[in-house]
């Protein structure tokens, strides 16, 4: 029962990241109803009254509003489990890839099990290839993409902090494509909720 | 082109803040003849200049080169400027062919580099009408490490640089409110706020911070508004609030990342950066609401970084295809014109001169820029890296 309620999910996220990196190229999300509300059928399903997940959001036009929740007083944990799930990007787009999927579903399942009542920072990357302030709105819009997936793959959005740096915090130096490529990303940091 | 303008030239009064006493007389007027451009920039006005040595013939050389005033052979010049520097700075600028004495001058207190500025200044106004800039200062930020960054002032052309902050965090896009606050935005509380910074008190306040990231703040240029790029309603958009960030009211209402805002010289409409038509375009937005409007930037894509000039005719901005690249527009938009490699530009209050960074991340430069001759100088680099200038007002 329980594997098949997961797989139904799998289908599902699988399906809304292939309409995300197909209809996100061009205008971002802007025009793109990704996913209904709570309760209401995704598009194109068989299965119109199952939703994603029983914890699942509807985004409004202008997105999710940030947590107020999580402030400076939220400190990362001792342990730090998503390093290897940073999420990578394509040249100056903000849509997450089809490839990088994955690494979102395994962070929401987590986040929605073992780290419950624990916080997420995603922070927001970019290469040297724009301007400084353009690129830290870039960085910032990545991470609120990142945030914006795993709150439709059921994790409290209250629990998930952004920031960007921008270009400012380069994990490669160097000024080829290969070291562009890693730097255009979303790292996460698991955070503790104040004591 | 042509225009005769008349003015007057008052030899007896001094200004600025330390004490000028003149050698010259009586009030005179005279007739200065100035040539435009076709894009009615003033053509540099030939001089020669001579008896100055050492420190302070090559900061009037600097300074009158950025300033539309060029120094050529005594047989090519308009104008003679003569003087010396044995002592006090004295200078005098006589129109070659009526030999008529159009400006005479001393000047006392200070360094000599300052008495320098000062008689540059004067020079300027007198040939070219514009306001001179040898004696305004710039802010910038400089790297101090990896990931670190201060906010820096320092005279136009590089000298007399100082820390304005000691917080080694992150920090960035320094501006100007009126000449003695700056803000910016840094990261001292974990994300992006605003903050305004008193120059003569230190005194530092907040004036956008959580919930959310609130950065690359533009004052308006009566000073009482700010432009700011905030995410707190799930993505960054254009907000603008009162200087002390009271009356919050969010402008744009975008999906997409927006950025880079800056005013127009009435303080009436706001111009920056959106992606809504997929690559980065130019939008002007009324400063109280309304529709965003895209400003045309023929012949330059993916347009960041406006700058909008004191005197309301232009827009500079960076283009980017491949590298960066400055360039320039008139503000109701149109073709763009191309000027010289570089980003994120900012205008003197002449109109007429910029300063922006040029270089790889973390290895940048700032540079000076004269805008109708496209001549540059890089001034001297603080530490690893100086970017994101903005000229006093």
């Amino acid at each position: 029962m329980i594997n098949m309620k997961l797989q139904k999910l799998l289908y599902w996220v699988a399906l809304i990241a292939i309409t995300v990196s197909a209809a996100g190229c061009r205008k971002g999300l802007e025009k793109t109803t990704l996913l209904p509300g709570y309760g209401a059928g995704a598009p194109g399903g068989k299965d119109s009254s199952t939703p994603l997940d029983p914890n699942a959001i509807a985004i409004k036009e202008g997105g999710i509003p940030v947590s107020e929740r999580i402030g400076p007083d939220w400190k990362p944990s001792a342990e730090q489990p998503f390093t290897r799930e940073t999420v990578y990007f394509e040249f100056d787009k903000s849509s997450i890839k089809q490839g990088e999927t994955s690494k979102l579903d395994r962070i929401a399942s987590e986040m929605k099990q073992k780290y419950r009542g624990k916080g997420l920072r995603v922070e927001g990357h970019c290469d040297e290839r724009g301007t400084e302030e353009y690129n830290r709105s870039l960085g910032d819009k990545r991470a609120h993409s990142i945030r914006e997936y795993l709150a439709r793959a059921g994790v409290d959005p209250q629990m998930i902090d952004v920031v960007s740096f921008g270009e400012d915090r380069p994990a490669v130096s160097g000024h080829s494509e290969a070291a562009y490529a890693k730097n255009r990303r979303g790292e996460f940091v698991l955070l503790d909720p104040p004591r | 082109m042509k225009l005769s303008i008349l003015f007057a030239a008052l030899l007896c009064i001094g200004s600025g803040w330390f004490d000028h006493s003149a050698f010259g007389q009586a009030e005179t007027r005279l007739r200065v003849e100035r040539d435009f451009d076709e894009n009615g920039f003033l053509q540099p006005v030939p001089v020669s200049i001579s008896g100055f040595s050492g420190e302070v013939d090559s900061v009037l050389k600097h300074d009158l080169l950025f300033m539309g005033i060029k120094n050529v052979l005594p047989t090519e010049a308009k104008y003679l400027i003569s003087g010396s520097n044995a002592g006090r700075v004295e200078g005098r600028v006589i129109q070659k062919s009526t030999k008529e004495q159009i400006l005479a001058k001393a000047y006392t207190g200070s360094s000599q580099r300052s008495q320098a500025h000062a008689l540059t200044d004067d020079i300027a106004k007198a040939l070219t009408g514009l306001p001179g800039i040898a004696q305004t200062k710039v802010t910038f930020k400089v790297e101090t490490g990896t990931s670190i960054g201060e906010i820096y002032i320092a005279d136009y052309d590089g000298y007399n640089a100082q820390a304005v902050t000691r917080d080694g965090s992150l920090i960035s896009a320094p501006c100007w409110g009126g000449r003695t606050t700056l803000f910016y935005s840094s990261y001292k509380l974990g994300k992006p706020a605003v903050f305004s910074h008193e120059l003569t008190s230190g005194a530092r306040h907040a004036v956008a911070r959580g919930p959310g990231s609130s950065m690359s703040p533009a004052v308006s240029p009566d000073g009482r508004k700010v432009a700011y790029i905030c995410d707190k309603g799930g993505s960054p958009n254009l907000y603008v609030c009162d200087a002390d960030g009271n009356n919050v009211q969010q402008l744009s209402r975008s999906r997409d990342a927006e950025s880079s805002p800056c005013w127009s010289p009435d303080g009436r409409t706001i111009c920056f950066v959106s992606r809504e038509r997929g690559p980065a375009n130019l939008y002007t937005i009324s400063a109280t609401g309304g529709t965003k409007r895209r400003l045309e930037t023929v012949n330059a894509n993916n347009a960041t970084e406006p700058a909008w000039s004191p005197d309301g005719k232009w827009i500079a901005f960076t283009s980017q295809r491949g590298g960066f690249d400055l360039f320039l527009v008139r503000s109701q938009g149109g073709v763009a014109m191309p000027l010289t490699s570089g980003e994120d530009p900012t205008w003197a209050p002449n109109s007429r001169t910029i300063i922006f960074c040029k270089g790889p991340d973390h290895g940048k430069v700032l540079s000076l820029l004269d805008v109708p001759t496209k001549q540059f100088k890089d001034i001297a680099r603080i530490l690893e890296s100086n970017s994101q200038p903005s000229w006093a007002p």
